[in-house]
């Protein structure tokens, strides 16, 4: 799990403590390759297809996708880097702090935006992202990518891929890195 | 811990350092095709500047409207302040209202202190500019410019450590000078101030820095020249002698400039008086005249400012 999201989430600065391990660094790998096979099949190609990764969880994930699809297509993908911190509709309900880099390589006017992320939760920071991509441009089609989909949605949002769905406690963590998904707790 | 920013002497290095990296965000808004984010949206800002100001205000007024907080104008000539109605009543007045930040600008140091002694808890007061004292987001952003031109951005450990940087003209009745040097040793910088004796500041063993009368003995072991506006009040107060002879000592005129590196910056709060601080031709053909930049910047820093106390809820320590 990034450090950011460590220190933003209750109880604040604790410690992350695993339970159980949901995922093996292989099936992290396998899932990101049908993932990425998944993105070619449904955009008949990569022609337009830009990856944007959520700070900052999604950014090594991302990066992991975009080699992937390189090995199986011999596309280099362009990839951007988008932080929603300032679109956040909990601004004052809880830190946020933008502190990791929005880098958006590319005009996104008729392109097809796959949003990546480690996990899928609230679908707030998702809501956030769609505010935040309007604001680089109008991509013809935004898809959203996700290792972990843990449920407990409080908005209309929904993945087009997933890695893995994993039925989870509200006050569970899970921490997804590409050597394996991990279920546990924060401790204080 | 405060949750206003009257003066960088309350920062630690480290919350210094964490605003000019909040900034690089800022900035990098700053460029983007539509560059507002909803972040503040709701929140008020109310604009209490009972001195004059053009350059601050337009910046803070910017700043504050890119992350989509309301602002709210006092004008302070036209209103009711000009038929008596003091300061406490007017703070109160805006306090009532239920504005989230008061930014204030004065001409006697010490009063954004003492407003924030007395708002509410909950209102967050920024300051300005107070006299002779303190002007924290201009020091804040000179510091980020620098940071910006030696390194790219200011990144999460801003230093200016290595960096020689002179401050230039009236030092005594600057509030910007002061702010800088705070900002500018907080990141490690070696600073020598430059002015004649009537125009050095009487608490300067407090001060971190060196000083000099003579500026042509220190220019060329500077890395950045950091220029004062001079105010023409000052000749009448008797404090300098001519404008002539304060160029003659103190100007970067262009026989002065060919002297410098290359590599050798030149930064100043604006407006500059052109043939006194800086040369006219200096100002308009040498490279590293930082001032465009530094206006820039001081959106984005004011950007950093308003949402760390505002929106990101958290304490700045």
């Amino acid at each position: 799990m990034a450090d950011r999201e460590r220190r933003m989430t209750r109880p604040y600065g604790g410690v992350f403590f695993a339970r159980t391990t949901v995922l093996d660094a292989a099936q992290v790998e396998r899932a990101l390759t049908r993932i990425s096979h998944e993105i070619l099949e449904r955009n008949q190609g990569l022609e337009n297809v830009v990856l944007v990764a959520l700070q900052t969880g999604g950014v090594e994930i991302a990066r992991l996708i975009a080699r992937s699809l390189f090995k199986i297509d011999g596309v280099d993908v362009p990839m951007g880097t988008l932080d929603v911190a300032l679109y956040r509709d909990d601004i004052g309900l809880r830190p946020v702090m933008p502190e990791a880099e929005t880098e958006i390589p590319v005009d996104l006017a008729g392109k097809i935006v796959v949003l990546v992320d480690d996990v899928l939760f609230t679908g707030r920071t998702i809501r956030a992202a769609l505010d935040a991509l309007t604001d680089f441009g109008r991509p013809r089609s935004v898809q959203l990518a996700v290792v972990i989909d843990r449920g407990h949605r409080e908005l209309p949002i929904r993945p087009d891929f997933v890695g893995k769905n994993l039925p989870t406690r509200r006050d569970e963590v899970v921490d997804v890195n590409p050597e394996g998904v991990l279920l546990g707790e924060m401790r204080k | 811990m405060s949750h206003h920013l009257i003066n960088l002497k309350d920062l630690e290095c480290s919350a210094i350092q964490e605003l000019l990296h909040l900034t690089d965000r800022f900035v990098e808004v700053g460029q983007r095709s539509i560059p507002k984010v909803p972040a503040l949206r709701g929140k008020t800002v109310a604009m209490l500047f009972f001195e004059d100001s053009t350059r601050t205000r337009l910046s803070f007024d910017l700043a504050a409207k890119r992350l989509s907080a309301d602002v709210l104008e006092f004008p302070t000539h036209s209103s009711s302040l000009s038929k008596g109605e003091s300061i406490r009543d007017t703070v109160e007045t805006v306090q009532s209202m239920g504005v989230d930040a008061l930014i204030v600008r004065h001409s006697s140091g010490g009063l954004p202190r003492e407003i924030a002694d007395r708002v509410k808890d909950s209102i967050v007061i920024i300051n300005a500019g107070d006299g002779a004292n303190a002007h924290p987001t201009q020091g804040l952003l000179d510091a980020y410019t620098l940071c910006q031109h030696f390194h790219g951005v200011a990144g999460p450990q801003a230093s200016l450590a290595g960096i020689h940087i002179g401050i230039i003209g009236d030092i005594k009745h600057s509030r910007v000078a002061r702010s800088d040097v705070h900002a500018y040793t907080s990141l490690g910088a070696t600073v020598t101030l430059v002015a004649p004796e009537s125009l050095q500041p009487l608490d300067l063993e407090d001060w971190p820095v060196k000083i000099t009368q003579d500026l042509d003995s220190v220019l060329p072991t500077l890395d950045v020249v950091g220029l004062l506006r001079i105010q023409k009040e000052r000749m009448e107060d008797g404090l300098i002698q001519s404008l002539a002879q304060y160029v003659e000592s103190y100007g970067i005129t262009e026989a002065r400039a060919k002297t410098l590196r290359n590599e050798v910056v030149i930064t100043h709060p604006g407006p500059v008086n052109r043939g006194i601080e800086l040369a006219e031709a200096v100002l308009e053909h040498r490279e590293n005249v930082l001032i465009q930049r530094q206006v820039k910047n001081g959106v984005a820093v004011r950007m950093a400012v308003l949402f760390r106390l505002l929106g990101s809820g958290v304490e700045i320590d």
